[in-house]
């Protein structure tokens, strides 16, 4: 990740509209999600279809099973639509 | 080495010579042979391109964008709707600053349908930050194509162009190319190698959100500047073009018979050949009169104008379009770039030839006479439709 550059005039940006920090990892987005995705790991098979089906790459894969990075996860809920077994849940998300 | 070729096949062997490496293409009369032959020549492997076969002109130029940020030289070609559907991405493609050559084939536009010569197509796309070239014979395409290349894709430019001819009269018309080698056209163009691509190991976003606060002004300010300089680059670039392949390019502007001319016409595209030999029938006739043809409508070449119209007693505008309401674009545009000059000549317009209806150079001499009225008298009319079945009659109530 490169820091945020610091623009001053129209000399100093690059000619076409661009910004090479990764933006979603500069910006946590996970603030916007109504619905949390909660994966019951007891029916989980393993499959890896929401790790794939998940459009903003927020499930990663550690050691064979998904884990979701609730800091950028928007709460789409594809990843419970395309999950063979169902076992993952989407809950309101409350104030604390 | 020299052919005889039509304008839509010159445009194909420009983009084999310039090497395009992405051709997106959708079919649209009167410019489907361009991509027809460009379709041959990857066949046959003549020409190592993608061949992208598309559903919309839309898409062409979404693929066209999307190569072209990838760092692939791209080439794409339509016309009339075909153009008009492209709209929103034409205004991507330059905000994006990717140099996308396009050639376009100048159709009126429906309805009533009509595939002929018309300049509505692309005029109506002027503020989408294109460069618009306008051709009168076919070699101007081929030279014109290897030239945009040679200024669009420098790291200050960066700009997309079109490169127009006017429908059948150029586009299905055979002429005299000389055609020069791909070794010939390599030495003088290097290979695209653009700063900021699309590129796994340096990850970037494109054209993001740039809220009121932040730079979007200062981008939109850098295409303006980008389009200052490529009006002087297209000048310094038409002296090495010249030395390079021994024939000139010329200028933003191109001048027939005007610098000493009392009434001179303005006209763009394949107008400008009937023009030049009605001039000649008036000069013949001892009248000072002259052509000053735009090459050149983006960007506008205002300073060229005030100095080829400086002597100027009356000045004319052809149009081969019309804003409905209002008047021939190329005059208001003319008139605006005179607006500011020490001396004003008095100006009218001329609407003339839509739709492909056949431009004579007996007409073109009526013209100068009007301007020999105009010169004398001053404008009455300001703007006039030509050749309109009926004009008599209103001029008569």
């Amino acid at each position: 990740m490169v820091d945020k550059p610091n623009y001053r005039t129209w000399k100093d940006i690059p000619p076409m509209p661009v910004c090479w920090y990764p933006s979603s990892l500069g910006n946590p987005t996970g603030g916007w999600r109504t619905f949390r995705p909660i994966i019951h790991m007891d029916k989980c098979i393993h499959c890896a279809l929401c790790w794939q089906s998940c459009p903003d790459a927020a499930i990663r894969w550690v050691e064979g099973s998904p884990d979701v990075d609730y800091d950028e996860c928007k709460g789409c809920g594809i990843c419970a639509y395309e999950c063979p077994v169902k076992t993952i849940e989407m809950v309101l998300e409350v104030k604390e | 080495m020299k052919k005889v070729i039509t304008g839509n096949y010159t445009a194909s062997y420009a983009a084999k010579l310039c090497r395009a490496e992405v051709v997106p293409a959708y079919p649209i009369t009167p410019q489907t042979s361009i991509v027809e032959k460009i379709a041959e020549f990857v066949s046959s492997g003549e020409m190592k391109a993608q061949y992208v076969k598309v559903e919309s002109e839309h898409t062409a130029m979404a693929a066209c964008i999307s190569a072209s940020y990838a760092g692939a030289r791209t080439f794409t070609a339509t016309s009339s709707h075909g153009l008009v559907l492209m709209h929103e991405m034409l205004h991507w493609a330059a905000g994006a600053r990717t140099p996308v050559i396009m050639a376009n084939v100048n159709r009126a536009l429906a309805p009533p349908w009509s595939v002929w010569a018309d300049h509505t197509d692309s005029i109506s796309q002027r503020d989408t930050g294109w460069i618009q070239f306008y051709c009168e014979s076919n070699q101007e395409v081929l030279d014109t194509i290897i030239m945009c290349y040679k200024v669009c894709e420098q790291p200050d430019i960066l700009l997309p162009a079109m490169v127009n001819m006017d429908a059948f009269i150029l586009s299905h018309t055979s002429e005299v190319v000389d055609v020069p080698t791909i070794e010939q056209v390599d030495a003088f163009l290097p290979r695209f190698e653009p700063e900021w691509k699309l590129d796994p190991d340096r990850p970037m976003s494109f054209g993001s959100l740039s809220p009121p606060a932040s730079f979007y002004m200062e981008w939109r300010y850098g295409i303006q500047h980008a389009m200052d300089l490529a009006a002087k680059r297209f000048l310094d670039e038409s002296r090495h073009f010249e030395r390079h392949f021994g024939r000139p390019w010329g200028g933003l502007i191109e001048e027939y018979r005007a610098s000493d001319a009392d009434a001179v016409l303005v006209a763009m595209g394949t107008m400008a050949s009937t023009a030049k030999e009605a001039v000649d029938q008036v000069r013949a006739k001892g009248r000072k009169v002259g052509l000053v043809r735009l090459k050149a409508f983006r960007p506008f070449p205002s300073k060229e104008l005030r100095e080829a119209l400086k002597g100027a007693k009356a000045v004319g505008v052809m149009d081969r379009s019309h804003t409905f309401g209002h008047e021939g674009p190329l005059f208001s545009e003319v008139k605006a770039a005179l607006y500011n000059a020490p001396k004003r000549p008095a100006m009218a317009g001329f609407t003339i030839g839509l739709g492909g209806r056949d431009i004579l150079d007996s007409t073109v001499v009526g013209l100068f006479e009007r301007l020999h009225g105009v010169a004398e008298r001053g404008v009455t009319k300001e703007v006039e439709w030509i050749d309109l079945r009926g004009a008599e009659e209103e001029v008569a109530r």
